[in-house]
């Protein structure tokens, strides 16, 4: 189960509207690298795979993602919550707004609504921990795009700043995962099978013996 | 006054809870690293003092710290994403 912490992992307090800035980050709410994705991706990973630290760890970042959702979205509502419709006008923000007035929704930057063939839960824990190490770099270059375009803005840089070195620890967390599912192998069967499918007899690289 | 005390106290538990979060994941992979371990244990401790007391004088941070008698104390605690000033 779940608990709910009434704060944020890491404080936002952003002063002013920003209607521009809000529309790029949305991305990272429920664009394809971003946080719900994420998040789903590990807590939906998690039950099939074979080996309980592994299913730990994808527990423990699968829930900190959520927490990062949760930034994410109050970066977005601070940068619009106070948004005057001359803004609205203004910046691009009109065709968001007819649909979403100032409520979040989980989108890309360009429109594209959140789908859940943005993540892959393929049952195999080896292709799922590549999957996951490679979730964590294209969120970080995410984020390092979104740095260049708030750069001018400190109050939006630092909670951002905070997400992309998250991903960094989680690349290598996962990597570590990885290298514990691999000790579980041996040289002979180390790719040759899915340890959370397969048994010595359906093996489908060596149908031989 | 007060609400800046308040947001320094909040900001302290963000950085003790960092810590155990950041740990928590390091354990998850180095589950017998015993230097790690104590680092844990310390700092669940300190987070729970901060927790309780934090609750006892501004509001509570979880349902466990919201006991209530006059007014239900949970349902008025701030709201996380909001502008603090």
């Amino acid at each position: 189960m779940f608990n709910y912490e009434k704060r944020l992992q890491f404080p936002v307090n952003i002063k002013e509207n920003n209607a521009k800035l809000a529309q790029v980050i949305i991305s990272q709410f429920g664009g394809p690298d971003g946080e719900l994705a994420a998040s789903m991706r590990y807590l939906s990973q998690r039950f099939a795979t074979p080996y309980k630290e592994v299913a730990g760890l994808l527990t423990d970042i699968g829930t900190e993602e959520l927490s990062h959702l949760e930034m994410v979205g109050s970066i977005i509502y601070q940068l619009t919550c106070d948004l005057p419709m001359s803004e609205i006008e203004k910046n691009g923000f009109d065709k968001y707004y007819v649909d979403h007035t100032l409520g979040l929704w989980p989108q890309a930057a360009g429109g594209v609504p959140f789908n859940a063939n943005q993540f892959q839960s393929k049952g195999d824990i080896i292709t799922d921990l590549f999957e996951d190490m490679a979730a964590e770099q294209k969120a970080r270059t995410t984020y390092d795009n979104i740095l260049r375009l708030v750069k001018d803005y400190p109050d939006v840089c630092a909670p951002i700043k905070f997400l992309r070195a998250r991903e960094i620890v989680h690349f290598q967390r996962f990597g570590e995962a990885l290298r514990i599912t691999q000790d579980h192998l041996d040289d002979r069967n180390y790719y040759a099978f899915n340890p959370g499918f397969d048994t010595s007899n359906n093996s489908p690289a060596c149908g031989c013996k | 006054m007060a609400n800046n005390d308040m947001q320094c106290m909040l900001n302290d538990i963000g950085i003790v809870d960092f810590t155990l979060v950041d740990l928590m994941l390091y354990l998850d992979t180095h589950p017998t690293c015993k230097e790690a371990m104590e680092y844990y244990n310390h700092y669940a401790k300190v987070k729970n003092k901060m927790m309780k007391e934090f609750s006892m004088l501004y509001f509570p941070l979880t349902k466990e710290y919201a006991e209530s008698t006059t007014e239900w104390r949970w349902g008025n605690a701030p709201l996380p994403w909001e502008r603090s000033c």
